[in-house]
Parts: structure tokens; sequence; C-alpha cells
């Protein structure tokens, strides 16, 4: 203690207590450390929780940074927010955008090869509009995840949402084609009018002469895709005019706008195995083309026709008693330079199939060779070729074949390539021929003689109705005197009569005696009427008359 | 530095913190208790700089995930947001709210990290025993007693808004981590300030004038 200190203590009472002073007690001064320590465990274990569950961080480049802001756009798989664009950079050469974006800790095994990633806008395509949710909550990255094993954070952004996601049950296919048509990626795949798939995406082949198309065929509709499967252009409206008259032919209203693809399995394979993934299949121009490829056999005809061919044209069908079993390919005219003369040639594609013997026979090279003994045989029979009219109205022509039994007979000629088959005239040439008999016919006709003849009649008809007139005289003389007598008796009898009805008129007229009595005696009823009336209302109101007789009036 | 009187331990006289008696008690003595109320008596607050620091190192070590992590989550119908308390100043700033903006980054970033400033300050200065500006530090030490309940700002608007808008998905506000950490920060520097005795920062003063 200081001197100034005990100075102090003397000049205070001393009445200030003294401490007590119990048992030495350890401090725990050391445990106050635990909060640092326990702060320093939490801190780590926040750290260790963020570093943990940090996910991938990804680049993905796009065309272009429409609707991508950093910090705001957000990744999503199936509409699930699992990562956030953190920046957005220009690629160093200048043709992308690189968006560099992290994902949440459960989407790293998202992140493969095969992964795709596109930017989400309102998109108004032919047939649906997508995206609407953007257009108050902004855009944001879509995202499919791919099948790869390989893992890859860096990816290249689509610049339109694929159409089909890797999830979505079905199988892809390959369609080639030379012409895309108005066919663009989303366009419907029809089966039966059904839309059953869509055109998964488009590309034009590296020679530039076909395009290739991959399509999606939902499952389960994918079944019906099979090896014989046809595939065919459903685009627009199909508007023919043809032998068969005036056609259209549509899927629906939502291919005539956004084009479409149809596909059907011919009916006789219909047990054909179901088409694997990927398989690769023509894409036709339009139905009629696709469903007349299953004939395997196409033999080509020639047929020579001596009329005019005008309303015939390629790709006309060939008919057999109303079953399309050909189509004309060629149409031409030929000289023959011996005759001078000009003929229509006109070759046709033939397909033997159709015409189905009636046990099922093979189709293989012996038949081919029996089919043309069998044709033959047709041909001796009178099976002809003949160029007919479809239609009135347009005029079109089509090649029958039927059998002719009154035809001259014929041969086909096999030495000539294509084979040529004999033709009858068409209908309309036979038609001109028989108007031709006619006109001929009447003209031999004696004219001359029949108008002569007719003078005769004439002249004869003449003298019969003479005839006739002196019969009708003689009818007035001798028939009508007879009849005249007995109208005269008639006529006595009316006047008769008429006086009778005259005297009764007298009778009844207004100033007849009769009338004039009775309307006096009426008079005077009415009178001696009234009278019994004013006695009456006297009575009443004076009954005592009865016995006092009239009282004078007091007037 | 002239200052006027003399400590009360300079004398040997201890008042009871609970009841506040003056006893007399020759040196500091951890068994000393209050002869009225049996408190234990000190002339300073025992382990003052080791509960200081302690309760100190704690709040640096919470103040860096106060910060980092997020503090409220905020999802409307239109949008859905993350913040920490650096990108809601931003948000803020950016969004026509200056006024808020500063008000915040005040209220949540600078006097936290004032605090944490001042008294690691003023405890360096005690173990020092410096007796420079010593009337500037204990207004320091005023200010960062006053201000340490006000820092809970934050943790008020969170907490407020979580309990409040809770309209499932039109909006919901929801408390992140960082709310827990920066909450613990400013109890902790209040804790610290609490520890810290001012006294202290006197005693080099009476050693110097004893010399």
């Amino acid at each position: 203690m200081s001197e100034t200190a005990t100075n102090q203590q003397t000049e205070q009472p001393a009445d200030i207590p003294d401490a007590i002073i119990d048992r030495r007690r350890r401090s725990s001064s050391q445990l106050i450390w635990l909060i640092p320590i326990v702060a320093l465990i939490v801190g780590l274990s926040l750290a260790v929780k963020a570093y943990v569950e940090k996910g991938p961080v990804i680049t993905i480049s796009f065309k272009s940074g429409e609707g991508i802001e950093a910090g705001k756009t957000k990744i999503k798989y199936k509409d699930v927010q699992i990562g956030l664009v953190r920046s957005i950079t220009i690629a160093k050469d200048r043709s992308s955008v690189l968006v560099t974006a992290d994902l949440a800790k459960e989407a790293e095994g998202f992140l493969k090869t095969d992964t795709r990633f596109w930017v989400v806008r309102p998109r108004i395509t032919g047939s649906s509009i997508s995206g609407l949710g953007t257009l108050t909550a902004g855009s944001y990255i879509g995202m499919d995840v791919g099948k790869s094993k390989e893992d890859k954070t860096a990816f290249t952004g689509l610049e339109t949402p694929p159409v089909v996601t890797m999830d979505m049950p079905g199988r892809q296919f390959v369609l080639h084609a030379t012409d895309v048509g108005s066919l663009s990626v989303g366009s419907p795949l029809f089966y039966r009018h059904l839309q059953v798939g869509e055109v998964v995406s488009s590309d034009l082949d590296k020679d530039g002469e076909t395009v290739t198309l991959r399509v999606f065929v939902r499952s389960p509709y994918d079944a019906f895709v099979r090896n014989s499967t046809l595939f065919w252009h459903a685009s627009g409206i199909d508007f023919k005019l043809d032998a068969n008259g005036m056609t259209v032919n549509t899927e629906s209203l939502l291919s005539i706008v956004m084009g479409g693809i149809a596909f059907q399995t011919p009916d006789d394979f219909d047990e054909a195995p179901q088409a694997e993934q990927g398989r690769s299949f023509t894409l036709f121009s339009n139905k009629d083309e696709a469903l007349k490829r299953p004939d395997s056999i196409v033999e080509n005809y020639m047929l020579v026709f001596k009329e005019s061919v005008r309303g015939l044209s390629v790709g006309a069908p060939v008919d057999l008693r109303g079953i399309t079993v050909g189509e004309v390919t060629k149409i031409k005219a030929e000289l023959d330079p011996s005759s001078k003369n000009v003929t229509m040639a006109v070759q046709i594609r033939f397909y033997p199939e159709r015409i189905k013997p009636r046990s099922q026979a093979s189709t293989d090279q012996k038949s081919i060779i029996d089919s043309h003994k069998l044709l033959d045989a047709m041909v001796k029979k009178g099976f002809r070729a003949q160029l007919k009219s479809g239609s009135l109205l347009t005029g079109q022509l089509y090649v029958a074949l039927d059998f002719f039994p009154e035809a001259a007979p014929a041969r086909i000629n096999w030495n000539r390539n294509p084979a040529l088959l004999p033709t009858i005239g068409g209908n309309m040439a036979q038609f001109q021929t028989s108007l031709m008999k006619i006109v001929q016919k009447l003209e031999k006709m004696p004219l001359e003689e029949l108008t002569g003849d007719a003078r005769k009649t004439v002249q004869s008809l003449d003298a019969t109705l003479k005839s006739a007139d002196k019969l009708l005289k003689n009818i007035d003389t001798s028939v009508v005197p007879e009849t005249r007598l007995m109208m005269e008796d008639v006529r006595k009898t009316l006047d008769g009569a008429n006086k009778a009805l005259a005297e009764v008129k007298q009778t009844m007229s207004a100033d007849a005696p009769l009338q004039v009595d009775l309307r006096d005696t009426l008079r005077e009823l009415g009178r001696a009427a009234q009278s019994l009336r004013v006695l009456g209302d006297y009575l009443e109101r004076n009954p005592e008359a009865l016995l006092r007789g009239k009282k004078e009036d007091l007037r | 530095m002239d200052w006027p009187g003399r400590s009360a331990a300079g004398q040997g006289f201890c008042s009871c913190h609970v009841c506040g008696l003056v006893s007399k008690l020759e040196q500091d003595d951890l068994a000393a208790r209050c002869p009225r109320c049996t408190t234990r008596l000190h002339f300073r607050k025992p382990d003052s700089l080791h509960r200081c620091w302690a309760f100190l190192i704690a709040a640096y070590i919470l103040y860096i995930p106060a910060n980092l992590m997020i503090m409220m989550e905020t999802g409307t119908l239109i949008s859905y947001r993350k913040d920490t308390i650096l990108s809601g100043v931003i948000h803020l700033w950016h969004n026509g709210n200056p006024g808020i903006a500063v008000i915040v980054f005040i209220a949540s970033i600078l006097v936290p990290l004032f605090k944490l400033v001042v008294l690691t300050l003023l405890l360096v200065s005690v173990r020092r025993g410096s007796t420079w500006g010593i009337k500037h530090r204990i207004l320091l030490y005023r200010i960062v007693e006053l201000v340490g309940r006000w820092s809970m700002l934050d943790i008020f608007v969170v907490t407020l808004l979580a309990a409040l808008v809770q309209i499932q998905s039109f909006a919901t506000v929801r408390a992140g981590t960082g709310a827990i950490a920066f909450g613990a920060v400013v109890v902790l520097t209040m804790f610290a300030a609490m520890e810290f005795d001012p006294r202290l920062m006197w005693d080099p003063l009476r050693k110097e004038r004893e010399l």
C-alpha cells in the first residue's frame, strides 16, 4: 500500500466493513475460450457445408445472350430450378456468348455429353404457344439430361427448344427426302390422322441433293412403325385433277398450315417386324407415290394407239376393271417410216402383283416367266388395252385393260423392249366410228323416193277427207229431222211449266190481295195485344179496379 | 496527462456490483465476498481482457459467414431471390432506394465492423498499457456500448418479415443461415463490450502517476 492510500484510509470513517474472505475457488476463466472455439467450429462447418453443397460450374455457349441476365436467369430441369447464371461473357472469337452458371449439387449427375441446354422464351409456332410463363418471370435456360456415360461441363446451347426430351418414351427414325417441303422442326407426324409424333430435326445432306429428317414417334404408337412402313409428305392440300376426277387429300387443318408427315404400313406387310430406333426410311412426296412402292415386280409395256391421246397424262392410271394395276410413264408420238403413219406410243408400268392368282404364288423369277405365258393366254382370250375417258367433265383419259372377246386376234410382241401389248380402239373412237356409220346409213337412205311416196299418201288422205265430208252431210240430212220433232215436244212441255210458275209468282207477289189481307189481320192482332198489355199493367197497379171499377184521373 | 481524483482500488476500497456496498479489500482476491450480500468482490472484472478477447474472436469468426451467407430468401410470384447482406444492399441501390441501401449498409456492415475494430483497439491499448488518447478511447467505448443493441436492425427486419410474409406461393420470406451468424456476431460483440472493463483504461494512468 502506498503512502497516499493510507492517508485516505485514515480520512475515511472506520465503519467500512472488511470483505469476507472465504475458501479459494478455482477460476473458470479458461472456459471462456470455448466460445471462440465453438464459433470457429460453426464457421468452419458452414464453410465446409457451403463447399460440399456447391454444385458444378458449367459454361454454355449461345449464339446470342437474349433474355439471359447474370445473377437472374435460372437453369431449370423439368421446371425445377437447379442453377443460376453467374456471368455472361462474349467468346474470344466474338461468335457466341459464353454463359457461366452455378448448378446445384444434385445436378452433378446431369452433366452428360449429350445434355442439352436452350433458352426458354415465349414462342409461338403454328401448332402451339409455349413459354408464356417467361413473359412475367423472364427467360430461363431449359435443360434436358442426356443418357451418355461421360461427363462434361462445357456445352453448346440449342437455338430452339428440342421437340423431344430424352425421357419421353418413343423411338426416333430417319427419313430421307428430296425436298423438305413445308416441314420444319416440330411438324406433326400423323398415323391414321392422329398426331403421334414430331419432326425433331431437318438437315440438308452434305451433297446438297437430299435432306435428312429425324422424326420422333411417341410410345406406344412407335410400335406401328414397321420395317415396311411408308412415310409421305402430308403437307398442305393435295389437289389433283385426273382421270378419277377431282381429289382433295389432306391430313388435317394443322398439316395444311404447318405441314406434316403421315405414315402407314401397307396391309400386306402388317406382319413385318417393328422398326428399330434410328432406322432409315424414304419420305415420299405424296401418299399415292408412297403406296405404289410396295410392288416389287414392275413390268414395262408399250401400247400403241392410233387415236389421239389428248387427255392422257404421265401418271394416269392403268386400270383393270376399276383396280389400278399400273400407271402411264411415257407418252410419245412415233412415226412409222414405212407407212408414213403417226402412232401414239404409250409406255406403261404394270404391277402384276396386284392381280393375285387365286392360289398364293410366290413372286420369284419362275413365276414371272409364268406370268408371261399367262399374259399370252390372256391376250389370246381378248385381253387388250384401251383408252377410256375417266371423266367427261375433265376429258382426262386413262388406260383400261379388259377382255374384248370380239377383238381381232393379236399377240404380245415380247421381242420389243418394252414388250408391245396389243390395243383396241378407245371407246371414244368407237363412238366416233359408230356415229360415222349412222351418218353413212343416213346418206344411203332413198330420200327422194320417200318424199314421192309421201306426196301420194297426202293425196289419198285428201280423198279420204272428202268422203268423210260427204258422210257428215248424209248424217245431217237423214238423222237430224227426227231429232227436231222431239225437241219441239220438249219445248211445249217447258212452256206449260213456265205458265204454272208464273201463276205461283203472281199469288206470292207483295201486292197480291191475299198478302194485303194477311198484313191487315196481323196489324189488328198487334193492337189487341197492346190493349191487353195496358189492361194488365193497370190491373197490376190498381187491383181494386176489378171490384170498384176504374177511377177517374185526378188531373 | 493530468487526471483529477484517485481510484478506489488504489485506496483499498472495493464496491459490490450487486448491492453497491463498499468494503475494504487489501488486494484483488478471488475469494473475497461482499459482507452484505456475499457477492464475489473484485477491484476489476476478473479476466475481463480474456473474456473480451474470446467473445471478440468468436465474433470475428462469425462475421465472415454473416456476410457471405444468405441472409434472407424472398420468394414472390414473379421472382425468387436469395440475398446476402451485400447483395441486398446492391439490389436496393440499383432499384431506386439508395437511402435505404445506405442505412442497411451502415447498420449491417459498417457498425458491426466498427464495433469489432474499436473493441480490438481498446483491448490492444489496454494490454499495452497505453495512455494515449484516453478521452477518445472512452468516447469510442461509449459509442460501442450504446450502438450495440441497435445493430440487430437486420435481424428485426428478417424475423418480422419471415413471421409476417408467409402467403405461400405469392410471397414468402425466409431467414437464411447468414441471419443466424449475423445475430451471433451482434450478440457476441455486445458481450465483448460488456465484459470489457473500461476502468482498465485508467489503471496505466495511475501507475504512471505513482511512478
